[in-house]
């Protein structure tokens, strides 16, 4: 890389075989970011130099870096190809990229064990690993140049690609040492690269995967084409959990275009042509449904159960002081917030593509989870691991719904009934009304204030486990570690607090993770009370934060910050507010002030928000900002309209005209300013996420003093003229 | 039944029911993935192209109806002097995330682009508020319109 700024230009051109996921690309040297169509994973890499599963280097010098983790927009391929190159020394501008093949040894997350991109730390988790990698990668192929031509090791020097030994002007590619780098030994504790000499960490590269999204050449999941392939769609029974009683299919049968119906236990699906056919097909079929037990839920039965259950006293999270003495001191004030179920609604829906032979399972989809996806697929084929491929794509929206493999399951499952490898793409209506949902939860705060600061603090959350569903290991003794994240780890300093947990599993919904996870929850809980009890002890919010925060001196710098930034406490028009938040989450430090305006109808209008991040060594600014950005419009999307309903069993919402999106209409000027540190890296793809809905709710108490306390936003309750 | 159609520049060949939307056409009879689903309903946008340069949702577009005039998709867009400039302003302001919803956010664009090359923020609005971005690029799609229209 020459400049810091790489320049846009395209490097290759790219054709998805139709075969095993074959990619053929034709290097086109123009570009100075790595841009390529990602390759797949080949049957066997021989002749290569592969020190560690992350690095592959031929005899032409091709470098070939594996990702470990799922891109889905983060920009986690370019930053994870930046780290490995920075150490690497590779030629930034030549490398490729081939997606990750299913395997928990080689791939795990570090955090984790298993293969997940999830939680905000794909750099967190993956940054000694990926660096260790790079490192010792260079020092063979510098230790390969010296032996050839007898030099010491230490003389030479590595960068482009290439080994120089610069006192006799002699350099080799790594492609001309790759042979001799292989029968090396794999250094242990490669030397790192001193932060000061990255070239590439740090700067706001541009991304390689965006070029080919701007003209439609990506291959998503949705996208995947297999030769004599057929479409399929399926309905599931509209209330939850409910099972196929009789699919009647004499209607859908005869339609232009349609194949074969599958009927299943818990589904039907139309085979077809393509995806018309198949969704013609399926709204002429008459199912009846064994609607099961669940039938007579609505969601008014899972609130009370929900408030029920958080009477009850919780598995203790955190306990410092004492926190009856502390309560028991100044004067304490009670309050508990709710938020509800959501839909993930990824804007590609679920999908995936399946092909079976006797002895051999192929999936071609965007995961979060590959090895997880390759064990779901394995189970419903019958066959054994090793059997099953899994083609990991681009990824068309995450944010937790795609850590679950059920639509491999079910693809396979329908698959095994067809003749032909299929598609199953689930129309928007399915996808929304059969998602694993984000819990509701129901968080129960008491607290005490003295002299402007807390003393006592008591919080407990109420909600399902998604951990103990989705991770069972890693509940222990009735603890969700995931719902409590941020509320344990709060950063102000209270002597006296209890952090409790109640896990409430609600009926008939699933839940899974949704950006955020834990957190979303708990800093729109916390951050929500700390106005209320600002307010109480007569105080700014922004004050009364900065009081309790010497024990966390980077949020507090970017607390300051974000008050400079956003004109904190400058005058606004009545009716307007600016309203502040602050988290500790995911590793990274980020104070966020919204400002917004409550119309007399109760409608709620965004005019700005301002947002300060110390998130440590920041591996690509620009993408940071980026994250940033959208993680704050997903935020407020949710808290200004996200709601899923259950009436009878059935979800209410089935797409975007009753499951809002903010819009570009309705989005604000959005600043963010990255602080710059030495730290190790921050999470950041889920803050903005969580920072959004508790700042937006505490502008909208600035502007009409009313402290809700539930999301999504009640515009009766904040109207001064009733409609 | 089948029906003649140009999709940029090139003459197609398909034999499926007239009322079959154009998206599925696209996406599953001719193979071009670029244009994408979404919601089926128009309410997101990704399935956007051009039919003789007006945005239309794709999803809602039967085959049938469509008869001479000229579609374009993402795929061909670049070779419009609205769309190059949108899809290299889109890449310098760097504006996509997962892309999903991209290739119907640079058709609305470029429509907008061809028939009103300096539009103000309400243009925008107007033009752009039917394209759903669930990763939240809105405020970089904005930015990167008006730099190709040469305002930033
Ligand atoms: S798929 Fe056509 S507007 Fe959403
Ligand atoms: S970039 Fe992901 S939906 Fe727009």
């Amino acid at each position: 890389m020459s400049s810091k700024h790489a320049i846009f230009s395209r490097r290759s051109v790219l054709q998805s075989g139709l075969a095993g996921g074959l990619v053929l690309a034709f290097p086109w040297p123009l570009r100075a970011a790595p841009v390529n169509e990602p390759e797949q994973p080949p049957d066997h890499p021989d002749g290569q130099f592969a020190p560690n599963a992350f690095i592959r280097i031929d005899n032409s010098g091709k470098t070939t870096l594996v990702m470990p983790q799922a891109e889905m927009g983060q920009g986690v391929y370019t930053a994870i190809a930046m780290i490995l190159a920075e150490e690497l020394d590779a030629d930034f501008a030549q490398v490729m990229i081939e997606h990750g093949p299913p395997s928990d040894k080689l791939y795990g997350n570090p955090l984790f064990g298993v293969q997940v991109t999830g939680n905000s730390n794909s750099i967190r988790a993956f940054w000694d690993k990926l660096r260790n990698a790079g490192a010792a990668a260079r020092t063979m192929l510098i230790a390969a140049a010296a032996a050839q031509w007898q030099v010491d090791a230490a003389s030479c020097t590595a960068a482009n690609g290439k080994v120089t030994h610069a006192s006799s002007n002699r350099s080799l590619t790594y492609g001309e040492v790759a042979d001799a780098a292989a029968k090396l030994p794999v250094p242990e504790k490669p030397k790192l690269k001193d932060p000061r000499d990255f070239t590439l960490i740090g700067k706001p590269l541009k991304r390689s995967d965006t070029p080919n999204k701007s003209d439609g050449k990506t291959i998503y999941g949705i996208d995947a084409m297999v030769p004599d392939m057929k479409f399929a769609t399926l309905v599931q029974c509209p209330v939850l959990g409910g099972k196929v009683k009789h699919a009647d299919d004499s209607a859908a049968k005869n339609l232009p275009g349609v194949r074969q119906v599958v009927v299943l236990d818990d589904l039907v699906a139309v085979v077809g042509d393509h995806m018309w056919a198949a969704w013609q097909g399926l709204n002429a079929l008459k199912v009846t449904w064994d609607e099961g037990q669940n039938a007579k839920i609505n969601s008014a039965d899972i609130w009370n159960e929900l408030r029920a259950a958080s009477q009850k006293d919780g598995v203790v999270a955190k306990s410092e002081g004492d926190v009856n003495k502390g309560l028991a001191q100044g004067e304490s004030f009670d309050a508990a917030y709710e938020l509800p179920f959501l839909a993930h609604a990824t804007m590609e829906p679920m999908n995936c593509t399946v092909r079976l032979s006797p002895d051999g399972c192929e999936i071609w989809t965007g995961s979060q989870v590959q090895s997880r996806a390759q064990q779901y697929a394995a189970k419903a084929a019958g066959l054994p691991i090793d059997k099953v491929k899994v083609y990991n794509h681009y990824i068309g929206g995450g944010f937790g719904r795609r850590l679950e493999a059920d639509m491999v399951a079910s693809a396979v499952r329908i698959a095994k009934e067809v003749s032909a490898p299929i598609k199953v793409v689930w129309t928007r209506e399915e996808d929304m009304q059969h998602d694993v949902y984000r819990p509701a939860y129901r968080d129960t705060i008491s607290a005490s204030l003295s002299n402007g600061k807390i003393v006592g603090w008591k919080y407990k959350v109420t909600g399902s486990s998604v951990l103990a569903r989705w991770f069972p290991v890693a509940f222990k003794n009735g603890l969700d570690g995931d719902a409590v994240d941020s509320a344990v780890d709060m950063p102000y300093d209270i002597p006296n607090k209890r952090v409790e947990y109640v896990r409430a599993e609600t009926p008939a919904v699933t839940t899974g993770f949704w950006r955020g996870v834990g957190p979303n929850n708990n800093v729109f809980a916390i951050e929500s009370f700390m106005d209320e009890l600002a307010r109480k002890a007569n105080m700014d919010p922004v004050a009364f934060r900065l009081g309790m925060l010497d024990g966390t001196p980077r949020l507090k710098a970017a607390l300051k910050l974000v008050a400079e930034k956003s004109g904190w406490g400058s005058p606004l028009p009545p009716r307007v507010g600016r309203g502040v938040s602050v988290q500790p989450s995911f590793g990274s430090f980020i104070a966020t002030v919204v400002e917004a305006e409550v119309d007399d109808m109760g409608e709620v209008h965004l005019r700005r928000v301002t947002c300060a991040v110390d998130t440590g060594i920041a591996v690509n600014p620009d993408t940071i900002m980026a994250q940033l950005q959208g993680g704050l419009i997903f935020g407020l999307t949710a808290a200004l309209w996200g709601e899923v309903t259950i009436e009878k069993g059935r979800v209410q919402q089935s797409n975007f005209n009753n499951y809002r999106m903010l819009r570009i209409d309705e989005t604000p000027p959005i600043d963010v300013h990255v602080i710059k540190s030495g730290e190790h890296p921050g999470g950041i793809g889920e803050t903005g996420a969580t920072a959004g809905p508790p700042a937006l709710r505490n502008a909208i108490y600035a502007a009409t003093g009313v402290p809700l306390r539930r999301l999504p936003i009640d515009r009766s309750a904040i109207a001064s003229k009733k409609a | 039944m089948t029906f003649s159609i140009s999709i940029n520049g090139t003459k197609h060949d398909v034999d499926v029911a007239d009322d079959t939307p154009l998206l599925w056409v696209l996406r599953d009879v001719l193979g071009m993935t670029g244009t994408k689903y979404g919601c089926g309903i128009a309410q997101c946008g990704a399935c956007t192209v051009h039919v003789d340069g007006n945005p239309l949702r794709s999803c809602l577009l039967p085959v049938g109806t469509i008869g001479s005039r000229a579609v374009t998709t993402i795929e061909g867009i670049g070779a419009t002097e609205a769309g190059a400039k949108v899809q290299k302003a889109w890449l310098d302001r760097e504006v996509i995330q997962c892309g999903y919803c991209q290739s119907g956010q640079i058709m609305s664009a470029a429509a907008l682009l061809a028939a009103n090359p300096h539009p103000d923020d309400a243009d925008i609005d107007a033009a752009m508020a039917g394209n759903i971005c669930r990763c939240g690029t809105y405020v970089r799609i904005r930015e990167a319109i008006k730099s190709a229209a040469g305002e930033a």
